[in-house]
């Protein structure tokens, strides 16, 4: 088992370094003077060139390279325009509450999915059938930043049960005292129930939508796999055998068929991590996207490299660390290794 | 299994063609519904700017925001312009940059990936290292990047979505191709005496295409919300253009004050858009691979 963790963490290796090469070449392709562009639209020739030379970009390009991943070994991102701090330390600061937002949506995509999923598969063709087809195809097909808005205009403008769209906690709560940096988890253990319900409330929204829009893959994986260990010789011996129809379905088929839901979950995290971006700007939700896209639009270049990086890394961490699930779950998969 | 894949490129047959297609569509109603709406968008798309009653861009202050109405259907925005209209316009830009973008990916892709698969070796590693790189990345965030690298322009944007899409068509291609590599039908191009580029072109290409076409379709789905997703954080197109993303942009700020129709009418656009192509990449999944239904 350890060594093929150690096995899979290695394959991690390349891709680690194709990411940092990636994020280095977008910095070269900047249009126009890279030095020029760091310094800002305000600074003179002088200021320029100290900027050139201070980011090395004077130097050879294998350099300027090795600079960048000395650089990123130190933890050191470079340093936002717009607000002058240091790129990594606002990063740090943010991702907490992207990763609880991004956490809390898979958990409502797979309470969702998962059952929308067993149920389609128990009955193919049948009107839930259709209906999970139908409702995974509109889940993919709503664009994120639209089934946030919808929401918005239903729980908060219609009926008033949500809270405004403006961030994590409303104005009359202070944050939580920071452990985690999770609200949900930091309430809990300060013994702030009033706080807790009120990070709750902010999240429901962002997070439902998140789920809506990730749910596809997983529903139509558990679907699939169901149907196929449905069909296998083992389900019929057990059903043959008198078992009822929910152990059959729950502790046999189930638990074969969750393993390629699993492997789908890498996707699902593509599309997370990327729909993570648009709805933290429709629910002004202060996490790493929203940092990203003020950034970008203030042709503020360093932080946008390091979200790239960031997301990148984080999402090269999950896909380990799903892999490194799959082999604890399924005895096969170690013995292959 | 893969006897059924090795196959020699079909001969044309339109009888059969049109009794699959009528059996596949009365089937599978949706997948009518979906080609139904697909011809709407292509007239749109085509027409749209002289079909429309109002000038997408004509303001009129005095007309600012109202709700739908007999004059204007979809209501009218904070400047006054006929939303029905701006949406109608919208779809042409839209659906050019959704086409461009998986036209590109399927040419770089689908050559780079029937290449790496027929030739294998340092084509192959080359192909699988670049496509494993961009597949490290989630992809609306290097896409992201890629714009934010390139230069804020719609040309960029069709190029960003090109690249991310790009593991997913060399992937499939390679798939295809390595398959075919030792089949009867290659063997025999090969003995009569064809170069490897000409049986690449020639008798690998043509059987790889069906499942590329499929892909596309079930791409443009996802390119266009990823070209919309780009607009509405900002980047590529830029007002006063109708295109849906930047519509529903600039829509969003009325949602919390009750001027619903300004982002819904062009969210529902780009929804039903988005639902066309993806109902239909599965019905012509259906038509032609139906082995790979789910």
């Amino acid at each position: 088992m350890l060594t093929m963790t150690i096995k899979r963490l290695a394959t991690a290796i390349p891709s680690l370094l194709g990411v940092v090469i990636v994020t280095f070449l977008l910095t070269r392709a900047l249009p126009g003077d890279p030095a020029a562009y760091f310094a800002g639209p305000a600074a003179t020739p002088q200021a320029i060139q100290e900027i050139r030379a201070k980011l090395g970009l004077d130097k050879p390009l294998i350099e300027q390279f090795a600079r960048y991943v000395v650089d990123l070994a130190h933890g050191n991102l470079g340093t936002s325009l717009t607000t002058g701090q240091p790129v990594a330390t606002e990063l740090r600061n943010r991702l907490p509450a992207s990763a609880e937002l991004t956490l809390l949506g898979l958990m409502v995509s797979i309470l969702i999915a998962v059952p929308l999923g067993i149920l389609a598969a128990t009955k193919p063709n049948s009107i839930i059938d259709h209906a999970c087809r139908l409702i995974s195809t509109l889940g993919v097909s709503l664009p994120v930043f639209f089934t946030g808005l919808i929401l918005i205009y239903v729980f908060y403008y219609l009926t008033g049960w949500a809270p405004a769209p403006l961030g994590r906690l409303d104005v009359f709560y202070t944050d939580p005292p920071h452990v985690t940096g999770f609200f949900l988890i930091d309430s809990l253990i300060a013994g702030q129930p009033d706080t807790f319900m009120a990070a709750l409330k902010q999240l429901i929204l962002p997070a439902l939508t998140l789920g809506i829009f990730s749910l596809a893959p997983i529903a139509r994986m558990t679907r699939a796999s169901m149907l196929a260990v449905l069909s296998s010789d083992f389900i019929r011996t057990a059903r043959a055998s008198g078992l009822s129809p929910y152990t059959v379905i729950i502790t046999y088929a189930f638990r074969n068929a969750m393993l390629p839901v699993i492997t789908t979950l890498g996707m699902v995290f593509s599309f997370l991590l990327g729909a993570n971006v648009l709805v933290e700007k429709v629910f002004a939700w202060p996490g790493i996207g929203s940092y990203a896209v003020e950034a970008l639009l203030a042709s503020d270049f360093a932080p946008v490299q390091g979200f790239v990086l960031t997301m990148a890394v984080l999402y090269i961490m999950l896909n380990l660390f799903i892999d490194v699930l799959f082999g604890l779950i399924d005895p096969r998969v170690r013995l292959e290794a | 299994m893969t006897d059924l894949a090795v196959t020699s490129p079909h001969e044309w047959n339109p009888g059969a063609l049109y009794r699959q297609v009528r059996y596949v569509l009365g089937e599978n109603p949706i997948t009518l519904i979906a080609f139904i709406l697909f011809v709407l968008i292509v007239l749109a798309a085509v027409f749209g700017p002289h079909l429309v009653p109002y000038d997408p861009l004509a303001s009129n202050t005095a007309e600012a925001l109202r709700p739908p109405s007999a004059h204007h259907w979809f209501g009218t925005d904070q400047l006054g312009r006929d939303i029905f209209s701006r949406v109608v316009v919208a779809t042409r830009l839209d659906f050019l940059i959704a086409i461009t973008s998986v036209a590109l990916v399927f040419l770089m892709g689908g050559l780079a990936g029937v290449a790496a698969g027929f030739f294998g070796g340092w084509t192959d590693r080359i192909v699988g290292r670049i496509a494993d790189t961009i597949m490290a990345f989630p992809l609306f965030v290097l896409a992201m990047g890629i714009v934010a690298a390139l230069g804020n322009t719609v040309q960029n944007i069709v190029i960003a979505t090109a690249i991310v899409n790009f593991p997913l068509y060399a992937r499939i291609a390679r798939a295809e191709a390595s398959v075919r590599r030792e089949a009867g039908f290659v063997e025999a191009a090969r003995l009569s005496g064809n170069s490897d580029w000409r049986i690449l072109t020639f008798q690998i290409l043509p059987n790889v295409l069906p499942i590329l076409v499929v892909q596309m379709s079930l791409t443009m789905g996802y390119a266009i919300l990823n070209a919309a997703g780009l607009s509405f954080i900002g980047l590529g197109v830029r007002p006063p253009t109708p295109e849906w993303g930047i519509m529903v942009a600039e829509g969003a700020q009325f949602m919390v004050s009750g001027e619903w129709w300004n982002a819904t009418f062009p969210g529902a656009a780009l929804m039903l858009a988005v639902f066309c192509f993806n109902l239909l990449g599965d019905g012509l999944r259906d038509m032609i691979d139906p082995r790979r239904r789910t």
